[in-house]
Order: structure tokens, then sequence, then C-alpha cells
């Protein structure tokens, strides 16, 4: 991941590779340094005005373009697709910036940028996820003052999100939080990880990859690096479960994937198929040789 | 309910032993000298107090005397100026709290002490149902077991004569003297043995005072409580209090067992403050 002078693209020649300038990277990458360090911790960074609206991306973005090199292979996702506006259009804002090869196959990816999901296709060695994260404070929803939340991470005082749990089971008779699904990182932090479905939080566990989170907004990177242990939040009588579906996806007949309903006319009649669609994609291809 | 399996909070183990208090003195809190200012008025000016176990104290005074800030300092909420508060904790250790670490302080507040505060929306979460207020402190002290946290919380519910079908609903929707309950209930389920109490009735109207008092009585009383009730409302020490300290501009100014301050009072502003009560 060196940076060089970058004049892959006519016309770019002046600019930065990656877009950021190299103090900006700098920043990033010391930020990114601590929160591996420090797994689970939400670090400061000086988050810089991106083109595209907060919201969109702008800290996953920032990430990428500090580790991301010439000689990476990026893939961007959002709710699973490679093929969503917000996924085609950061993959070209690289294409265009950095020159790098783009890919949609999660094997063949070095950098994943993704919003909402992990890749289903198990993660490898050397892989570099990165989050888009909207709220990285996993206590926001139940204490709005920074200086309480903060001191709650200091003193690992994390009995109120126990409390949250209690709430949904005496309400519901389970947990309901279906997404960024709280989780302790190494044992220590309380970490959210975006907003991923809870399906995918077993993945965030002892994972080969390094996970990289970045919220543009609220100016903090945090990290999981890889063989971090990650433990979802549960009581010992209500075990932590991820989402199941009774039928499998309509396209490729996986069971072991995490499904979007779809409503395909008028009539509300609807199917549920891969929101991963690399993977679905890779099954009917090995399905129809 | 079982000793804390650990949690963050668990893990962190009060000393077993530390400053030295005389042996023959097995006073639980001992505040010395405690100092605190406001600009150049004094909220607490050279103030000791001492309780033993399962003794019940009554700070009384007029509002403005310090009453608040001299609890909030024995209970580790606020730093004094200068004085020390020593507490001798269930496993025998004395330690000064406000040189320790918030981590233990926050363990304490958490475990052997508990703090009912006048609004019960200071010290309830009113979006978070009755059950779930009261598991709090047993989630935060590493507690895992819904069903248990559970049974104690319906458990306590009882304890405090509210009805355990209410369990599920949002203290919002309890009234004033209810939530009051709950308040002592959400404190008293991790079994503290020092529990700070300011103006407990304060905002209720007088009938349910005294259930709510009677409640209190029953359970210092069960529990061995040792408690520090802060009151501008005589009757209220009188009919809960071993021994009373009577405060003016932040000064002690007479101290000793309540029906001897009350009934025989020393000083001139005890005097006016017992002459002041309306009798009907």
């Amino acid at each position: 991941m060196t940076d060089t002078a970058h004049a892959a693209t006519p016309g770019l020649a002046g600019y930065n590779f990656a877009y950021l300038d190299e103090q900006t990277k700098r920043m990033i990458r010391r930020a990114i340094l601590k929160a591996v360090a420090v797994p689970g911790y939400q670090v400061p960074f000086a988050s810089r005005v991106m083109p595209l609206p907060y919201g969109w991306g702008t800290g996953g973005i920032q990430v990428t373009a500090a580790v991301i090199g010439p000689e990476d292979r990026l893939k961007v996702i959002d709710q699973g697709a490679d093929d969503t506006v917000n996924a085609v259009s950061i993959r070209h804002f690289f294409a265009r910036t950095a020159g790098v090869p783009t890919t949609t196959r999660t094997q063949d990816a070095t950098v994943i940028q993704t919003r909402h999901r992990i890749p289903e296709a198990p993660l490898q060695r050397g892989q570099i996820m990165v989050f888009q994260v909207p709220i990285p404070e996993p206590l926001r929803w139940l204490e709005p003052r920074e200086p309480e939340t903060r001191r709650a991470h200091a003193l690992a005082d994390y009995g109120i999100m126990h409390v949250k749990l209690y709430e949904d089971i005496a309400h519901h008779g389970q947990v309901a939080t279906s997404y960024d699904y709280p989780a302790m990182v190494a044992g220590r932090y309380l970490t959210a990880p975006s907003p991923i479905p809870r399906f995918d939080n077993p993945k965030l566990d002892r994972s080969p990859a390094l996970m990289l989170f970045g919220a543009g907004r609220e100016r903090r990177i945090y990290a999981i690096p890889p063989w971090t242990p990650v433990e979802s939040l549960a009581f010992e009588d209500y075990p932590f479960e991820v989402q199941r579906w009774s039928r499998p996806c309509a396209l490729c007949g996986a069971t072991d994937s995490y499904l979007d309903e779809v409503v395909i006319d008028d009539q509300g009649n609807r199917r549920f198929i891969c929101s991963d669609t690399d993977r679905c994609e890779q099954r009917r291809a090995e399905a129809a040789s | 309910m079982t000793a804390p399996p650990g949690g963050a909070l668990g893990a962190a183990a009060l000393p077993a032993a530390g400053l030295e208090m005389a042996v023959d003195d097995p006073s639980l809190l001992d505040a010395d000298r405690l100092m605190v200012r406001f600009g150049a008025r004094f909220a607490c000016r050279d103030v000791s107090v001492r309780i033993w176990p399962g003794e019940v104290i009554a700070v009384v005074g007029e509002s403005g005397a310090g009453k608040t800030t001299l609890l909030d300092c024995l209970s580790g909420q606020r730093a004094p100026d200068s004085g020390s508060v020593r507490y001798r904790t269930s496993a025998g250790g004395i330690i000064d709290v406000h040189q320790e670490s918030e981590m233990v302080r926050r363990r304490l507040q958490r475990t052997e002490w508990g703090v009912v505060r006048q609004n019960p929306r200071d010290g309830l979460r009113l979006d978070i149902s009755a059950g779930g207020n009261i598991g709090e402190r047993l989630m935060a002290t590493g507690h895992r077991h819904y069903g248990r946290i559970r049974a104690a919380a319906a458990d306590w519910l009882e304890r405090v004569e509210l009805d355990v079908a209410r369990l599920d609903d949002l203290p919002a929707q309890f009234s004033g003297g209810m939530q009051q309950r709950l308040q002592v209930a959400r404190t008293l389920v991790s079994a503290p043995r020092l529990v700070f109490l300011d103006e407990p009735t304060g905002g209720l109207d007088v009938s349910v005072q005294a259930r709510l008092l009677d409640l209190l009585r029953r359970l210092v009383a069960e529990l061995d409580l040792a408690a520090v009730i802060v009151t501008h409302d005589l009757a209220v020490a009188r009919l809960l209090a071993d021994r009373m300290v009577v405060m003016q501009h932040g000064e002690i100014v007479e101290s000793g067992l309540t029906d001897q301050v009350l009934d025989d009072p020393q000083e001139p502003y005890t005097q006016l403050l017992v002459s002041s009560v309306l009798r009907v």
C-alpha cells in the first residue's frame, strides 16, 4: 500500500493517489493504527468533506482511500449488492481517482468497502473490510450525552446495554434488535458493528480479515483486527441467535445465506432472494455448468 | 441472588485491606472535616460524621444548609475541597472513597451503596419498564440470566407493595408515590449495606408519605441497613432515625440521639427549628 505519484488516468495528473492529500491520509492512517492497537475503541479523526453527502459512505471512502494501493483490487457492496447506485458510484470513484482494478468477486478482492453486509463467502487472510458507519456509538440511543458514553467505555460500564436487551425480551419475547447488534470486542469495548444484520455478527468473530469501520459524520474510526474474539451480547437463558428463513433463495436455492424480501408484482406476491448478489450469481453459474 | 459471576465491573474487586482504622472502632463510614465551597460560601464547613452498621442517621436543616452537598460527598458523587470519607467494605478493608479510582467508586455505588433521590425522575429510567429498572443494578454487576433477574425484580416489586402485574409497565405511568417505591426497590435489589436517601418523601402527600415511611422503616429493620436520610421534615427524622445532625450554613450545629435533640434542643437554631413545626 505505497503511495505513488498518480498519473494512471489522463487529466488527473496533479491529483493525489486515491483522491485524498498525503497529510490527510497520514492522519487517517494514524487513527487506523491506534484503532487496530485498541480493538473496538472509537478513535476520533479529522473527517474531511467528501464529494458525496454524509450518510452515503464518507467515512468508508476516507478509510478506503487511506489504505488502498495501486496493487489492490476493490469491491464495493451496498446491502450485499454490487450493482446498486451507491456501490457503483464508489467503485467508479476509486477506479478514477486511484486507477485500481475493481471486481465484484469477493474471493478476488483485497479491499471490500461495504454498507450493511459482510459477504457470504468466507473472508481470507490479507483482505480488508471497510464498513460505512452511520452511528459508531452503541450506547447512543440509551445515553445521548457523549461525555457519559465515553465514561461508560472508559470504565467498561455496560450494564445499560443489557437493560436494553432485557426490555426487548420482556416486551417481545426475544431480542428484537435485528441489525447493528452490540458486540464485545476482545472482551473489553462494546462496539456497534454498523448496520450489518445480526446474521453477520458471527462473521466478525476471529475473522482472518482486518475489519475497519469509518464514521464520517461522527468522525470516528474503529477496528477489529484479524482473529479478534467478538462476542454478541446475550443472556444465559436467551442465547444469541441469527435470523433464519423457512425457504431457500428463489434464484440460487441457497439455504445458508441472508435473504431479502422482494415484492415482484402489484398483487403483493413476493419472493426471497440472496442479498449477496455475487454469491448468488456464482452459485447459479456453478449450477448451470 | 447468587454471587455476581463477573463482568467488567464485577471483576473490579474492592480492596480487602487498605488504610487502617482503629480496630475497636467498627464504624461503617467516617467523614472527617469535609469542606465544600461555592465561591465565598461554604456548603460544608468542617463537617465530620460517623455512621455505624445498621444505624439510621438523619441530616436536618432548612434548604440551603448544605444537606444535599454533604450527602453527595458522603456517597462519593462530589469530591470535597478538603477532608476525607473513609468506608469499611464488606470484605473488611478500609477505603478512602475520594482517593479511589472512579471504577472502584462506581462499583461501591452499584453494590454496597444505594442512593434514593428526592425526585424519582432522577433516580429512575422512565422509558424503561419497572422490571428493567430494578434489574439494572444486577445486570451492571454481571448478572446474565434473564429469568433470575426477572424473578428478583418481581420479588422486589412485591416487597415494596407494588402490583407484580405492572412489572413491564413504564414508570412514567406510575404515580409519584409508586415511582418512589420503585426507586427504593431498584436501589435495594443488590442488597446494599448503606443507603443514602435525599428527601425521600418530598413532594408526596401525607398518606403516601406515611406508607413510604412505614415501608422504609420495615426494610431498614429487615435488611439491617445503615442509612443516611436528608430531610427538612422533622417528623421523618423522628420516625426513622436513631441519631440526627442539625445543619445550618454548612455547619453542624447540633447532633445527638433523635429523641434527645427533638425533645430537648440545646442550640438556638435547633430550638427555632423544632418550635417551627406546625402541630395539628
